[in-house]
Order: C-alpha cells, then structure tokens, then sequence
C-alpha cells in the first residue's frame, strides 16, 4: 500500500461522509476554529502593526516579540493551557493566535514602514490627518504586504489547528491522532490530504482577494 | 516534482545516517538489551517498571520504551521484536487479535489468546490482577437514570441516545469499545468523545459531565474518590483482563522467564489497586514504587 | 521528589540530558535541510522554470501537519528520533529553499560580471560571491527554520516519548503535575530565543561588511 491508496480507500469509504465524525462535519469544524483563530489574530496583529508601521517606531521591541511568539511551542501550550484551562475551544485559539499574530504583525509593519515616503509627505503637505494618511496612501500601497502576511499566518493555523484533536475537540486533526492510536493509515492520510487541501483553498482564496482589493497601479509596480 | 522526490530522498538518507552515526543516540536496544515497553497510560508504565526492575534485579540488562501508545501500535513493535516484552491483558489482547472470542473463564482466555497469538510471541503466566476497561457513569447521570453498581451495561439501552460516551481514540474501533457495546448491548450513543486512555482527560471529561459515560480503568483510584459508578458487565465484554507479560521468544533467559513468573505470582488486583493509587494519587515516581514494592514482595 | 527540574523515571533522561536531545533532534534536521536546500536553490537560480513549481509543492508540504508525517514513517523509520526528524528536515528545506534563491538572486549583475572579469569559474564565483552575498537572506531563513524546528519537536511526544522535552507534557497530564508542562513549554522557548540571536550573532560575523547598526533588525 502507498500513500495515494490510503488516500484512496479513505475519501471511497462511505462512513466517511456523514455523520459526527463525518468529513463534511470535521472539515466545517476546522475551519471555524481556523477562521476564528486568523480574526482575533488579525484584530492584534494589524491595528498594533499599522500604527507601529506609520510612526516607524517600536521596530526591535516587535521582531522580539515575533520571535519569542515563534519560538513558543503551540503544541506545549495547548497541553499547558489545557492543564490550566480545561475543556473548551480556549485553549487551542490561544496557542493559534499566538501563532498567528507574529507573522501579521511583523509584516504588516514592515509592508507599512517601507511604503515611499514621498507620496506620504506630498499628503501631510495637503494637510490630511495621520489616520487619513495611513488609510488613504499608506494602507493601498502596503496591502499586498499585508496580505502576505496575513496569509502566511493562515496558511500556519490551518496545519496547526490539527493539535486541537489532542484534546478532544474536533476538527480535521481527529482523523490524524485517531488514526495514530488505531494504526489506521487511511485516516492519517485522508486527514493530510483534507489539512493540505484547505491550504490550497486557503492560498487560492488570498490569491483571489489580493486581485480585488489591490489597487491595479499597485499591483503593476509591484 | 522529480527534483523534490530525489531532495526528499535524499534528505531522509542524509538524516537518518546522522542518526545512525550520531554514539550519542540514546534508548536504542544494543544487541542483547532486553527492552520493555509500555502503552500510554500510568498503569502499564507502572507494570513496564516492576518487569523491568525485576529483571535487573537479575542481572538482566534492561532499556525501557515507556509510553509507546496504543495496542495498535505496540502490537507490531513487538511483533517485529524492537519491543521484547510488554505488560499486556489478557482479555483485551485477545479481542485485539479475534473480535468474536467470548471466552467464559481465565482458563479459556489464556487457551483462546495462546491460540491466536502470533507465532514469535509468547505469554508468560498471568497474574491475578485484574484491571479492566469499563463503561462508568458520572454520580448525576447514576442519579439521574436510577443506576448503581448492581445495573448492567444493557440497563442503558433504552437511554445510550441521550448519553456521550468518553475513552481513547482507539475505543471507537475496537470490539472491547464502541463495535463491542453496540454488538453485544445494543448500545448505541448520542456520540464519542475521543479523550485518553482512562487517563486525565477522560477522568475530568466524566466528573465535568463533557461525558455522562467514560472508559475507566476498574484500578482506577479515582472511581471511588469522585463516586463514579461502574456498571456491571453480564455478558463479559470486557472479559477477563489478568495482567500477564507478553515477551518476543528468544529475548529472555531462563532467569528472566522465572524473574517475571514471580512477580506474577504475587501480583493481585488489590497490591495492583495499592500501586497505582501510590503512582496516580499519592504521585510517587512509578520507579520508586516498582523497586519499593519489588524489594516488599522479596523480588528486588 | 519534585523539584522543577526533577523528571519522571519514564523520561529516562535528566533535565539537561533532555535539553541536548532536543537541540540534536531539532538542528540534524536544519543542517540536513540547509546542505539540501543549497544545490536545489542553486538549481532554481539556474533553471528558472524550475522555481515555482518547486516553490509550490513545499507550500503544500509544509501545510501537512507534522504529527501526520510522523505517523506515516514509524513504519520507515519505527518509533525513532529519525521519524522526527525526517519531516522536520522537509520543512526546513521549504523556508530555506526560497530564502537561499532570493538571496543569490539579489547579487547584482554587475558585481559577478566583474568576478567572471576577474577570472573567478562558476564554482569559485558562486562560492566567492554569490554564497557571501546572499547570507543574511539565507541566515533569515535558518532563523526561521531553526525556531519552527525546535518547537516542533515537542510534537514527537505523541509518537511514544520521541519529542524530547515535549515528553514533559504528556507526564505533566498523565501525573497531574502541571509544573513540568510549564517548564517543557519556557524550556523550549528559550532555546528557540537563544538559537535565534545566535544566528543573528553567526551573521554579523559573516558579514563583516555590513553596517552594524540595525542588525538586530
């Protein structure tokens, strides 16, 4: 058997299609946790990176945050906010959003700090307001940076969210760790499959979302 | 694709002679190393560390592999002979290998188990300790449906819809599990939980009422701390569950064979009670407490 | 008997024993990724065609969670730190493949037609210009590489004890002694720190001529 036949075997069994433990079921579950988790990432991270981005300020104070955020283990967290916490969906968007907020807030600052200055200083000569500033020249400029960043974190969420499974939520991971524990290659597989899939989705859904917001002399000059 | 194939290849080559290599490698079996296993859950690293401290009380020399994983798992390790020897229950150990076995008494077990197994493995003599899976109910779901320890498991057909059973991930497909209760007891529930092996998890699943039904161990010392209630089993699903070693031939020595002969011989399911509760409530080092008892019983 | 740093006999190791298991089982990995990752990149830079194919397998690769990698090889590798480290290996090659062709793609034409001027051959020009040029693209990528690695260790506990000071957290849960996840978890963060400012350090001195200031970037 390879790897293509468990995949095979797994998506043709039936009893994988409905039910609690069902595929539609474990995927609608992994997504919600996912799209949770990005939203209060993005709702740290951005506001926190824009500012930080528009007064060029509080540059090193970030990149140690970022790293000691990455260098957090999410899977020991989750054990640790489990034994802490409990039951619940809490202790996995911690460690998720933990994941998550580096990225965006990294790359939103620096997408933010790099955009020319002179068309920056041509608005403050007009006299707009530092919000207007940062929404109306700024923000457009910096956007597909943005965006990166805010894929990369979700792209990282979607594989990481499989550890909630650990404890005993649902999601796209329980077919990894059940698999694990009833040496049931058909489910790891099938789960990987499903968990690389939705990254696909994820990426082709940003990529799709940059070519409606960015502006298109952005995208040129870009 | 074909430049990735050929980096991932040669990534896995790469990375495996570094460990290969690497004299630091810690907890490989060198050639004549007995090794014992354990599964994941406290009991059965208990039970690995009274085997494995009684065969060094012999001059046997042991690795331990602790906290492997499910039977599923260990089963094939051992099989292949990276595990030699592996506490193991008997009942459960021959539901995994025949689903349809209903054997009556130990007697029958032990033939019907002996029967089965795999022709590089053996079973050393059992114990009289007894540590079964269960179906436990929560003191408010007893309550509420008016059960006690006399009810059977079949007393919850007629409610199983309403309630959410908790216990491993490997439960859910096992014959001693879900397939099992369903075949057996015409059980069926609102749905499973996939927590731990009768381990934390499922434990604060069940006293938080997440589930109203748990697998819990029978030596489990919690049972009567937090007023769970174990129902009874008529028709001997869970069967008998005598704590014996399970050894890969060839990988023990006469002494070692009558080593863990010994220490089966004067392990019962109230020294095995004691033990655990030592490990899991008093939070002694499952170590400490196999050599403690070892040298107790005079086998140390 | 329960010390902050006293471990479970089942650990089989000390507390320190458990921290060298855990740096090995997390940097074999990245060097492993970084000598692959170099004539691959090397490849792109040559064969443009090549990259982003390339580039977007590991972006998929690198979605695959880890504890499904590992899964799958215990059957390669049986339940052993290759296991680990084998996926570990694959997701450092993908942050470290596209950091190295930024990097060698950003030396500017001009500074290798005046190698080639100067007689360098391909391969002393790609030693000898290129490779210095693009090491802090390249050390960037290490950064991240090495920190992911050495969180991602601690999943291997799932797999039967093989993730090092992850295996604190299973004893943490299975004993009731929540003092070791905490540990488990500050323990690797500080090493992932600590990795980190030490390639910062490796690139400053690598580097020598880049400005000072602002490496800490």
């Amino acid at each position: 058997m390879n790897v293509l036949d468990f995949a095979r075997a797994f998506f043709s069994d039936g009893a994988h299609w409905h039910g609690y433990d069902g595929i539609p079921t474990r995927f609608g579950e992994h997504v919600r946790y996912s799209l949770e988790a990005l939203l209060i990432a993005a709702a740290i991270g951005l506001p926190v990176g824009l500012v930080t981005g528009h007064y060029g300020r509080g540059g090193n104070a970030l990149a140690f945050l970022a790293t000691a955020g990455r260098a957090l283990p999410s899977f020991g967290l989750l054990v640790l906010m489990f034994i802490w916490i409990g039951f619940g969906l809490l202790p996995v968007m911690i460690p998720l959003v933990v994941l998550a907020v580096p990225p965006i807030l990294v790359t939103t600052y620096e997408a933010v700090r790099s955009v020319d200055p002179s068309p920056v200083d041509a608005a403050r000569g007009m006299g707009m307001p530092e919000a207007r500033v940062l929404f109306q020249v700024e923000v457009p400029v910096a956007l597909p940076l943005i965006l990166s960043g805010l894929r990369t974190a979700a792209i990282q969420i979607v594989s990481t969210a499989t550890i909630a499974a650990y404890v005993s939520l649902g999601g796209i991971g329980r077919y990894i760790i059940d698999g694990l524990y009833q040496k049931d290659y058909e489910k790891v597989v099938g789960g990987a499959t499903l968990v690389a899939g939705l990254a696909l989705v994820t990426l082709a859904l940003f990529w799709a979302v940059s070519r409606l917001t960015v502006s298109p002399g952005v995208r040129r000059s870009g | 694709m074909v430049a990735l194939a050929a980096a991932t290849a040669l990534l896995a080559g790469c990375s495996s002679d570094d460990t290969n290599d690497n004299p630091l490698t810690g907890g490989k079996a060198s050639g004549d190393s007995v090794v014992v296993g354990s599964n994941n859950f406290p009991e059965s690293n208990l039970l690995a560390d009274i085997y494995g401290e009684a065969l060094k009380a012999k001059g046997i020399e042991v690795t331990y592999k602790p906290n492997i994983g499910s039977r599923e798992t260990t089963y094939g390790l051992i099989k292949n002979g990276s595990v030699s020897v592996m506490p193991e229950y008997n009942g459960a150990l021959l539901a995994h290998l025949d689903k349809n076995a209903v054997p009556k008494t130990l007697e029958e077990t032990t033939k019907a188990v002996n029967a089965k197994l795999d022709s590089k493995l053996t079973l050393l003599k059992p114990s009289s300790a007894q540590a079964k899976d269960s179906v436990t109910l929560n003191a408010a779901t007893a309550k509420k449906y008016h059960l006690t320890e006399k009810s059977s498991i079949a007393d919850l057909k007629d409610v199983a819809g309403d309630l959410v059973i908790g216990a491993s991930p490997e439960f859910q497909t096992r014959q001693q599990g879900l397939v099992g209760l369903k075949a057996v007891y015409g059980l069926e529930f609102k749905s499973f939980k996939a927590l731990d092996a009768g381990g934390p998890l499922t434990r604060a699943a069940l006293k938080k009422d997440d589930v109203q039904v748990a697998d819990i161990f029978t030596t489990d010392p919690k049972i009567t701390e937090e007023k769970f209630v174990v129902l009874q089993d008529p028709k001997n699903l869970f069967g008998f569950q005598n704590v014996q070693p399970l050894v890969h031939k060839g990988t023990l020595s006469k002494e070692g064979v009558a080593a863990l002969d010994a220490v089966s011989a004067k392990l019962d399911t109230e020294t095995l009670l004691e033990l655990d509760t030592q490990v899991q409530a008093e939070k002694k080092d499952p170590l400490d407490v196999a050599k403690a008892w070892l040298k107790s019983a005079g086998l140390g | 008997m329960s010390g902050f740093f006293d471990l479970p006999s089942d650990l089989q190791h000390s507390y320190l024993g458990l921290v060298g298991l855990h740096l090995r089982e997390a940097l074999v990995p990245v060097l492993a990724g970084l000598l692959v990752s170099l004539p691959i990149a090397q490849l792109c830079v040559r064969f443009r065609w090549i990259y982003p194919p390339v580039l977007g397998i590991t972006t998929v690769l690198y979605a695959i969670p880890s504890l499904a990698f590992f899964v799958v090889l215990i059957d390669y590798f049986g339940q052993s730190e290759t296991t680990v480290m084998v996926p570990l290996a694959l997701y450092s090659l993908v942050v470290l493949v596209p950091a190295i062709v930024d990097g060698v793609r950003s030396v500017p034409p001009e500074t290798l037609a005046a190698a080639q001027a100067m007689g360098f051959g391909p391969v002393r020009r790609y030693l000898q210009v290129q490779l210095p040029i693009a090491v802090p693209a390249i050390i960037a990528g290490l950064r991240v590489a090495t920190v992911s690695s050495i969180s991602l260790v601690s999943v291997g506990m799932l797999i039967g004890n093989q993730g090092a000071l992850g295996n604190m957290l299973y004893d943490a849960q299975a004993y009731e002694r929540p003092a070791l996840a905490v540990n488990s978890v500050l323990t690797i963060a500080v090493l992932g720190v600590l990795a980190d400012g030490a390639l910062v350090l490796v690139r400053v001195l690598l580097t020598p001529w880049m400005p000072r200031k602002g490496a800490g970037r």
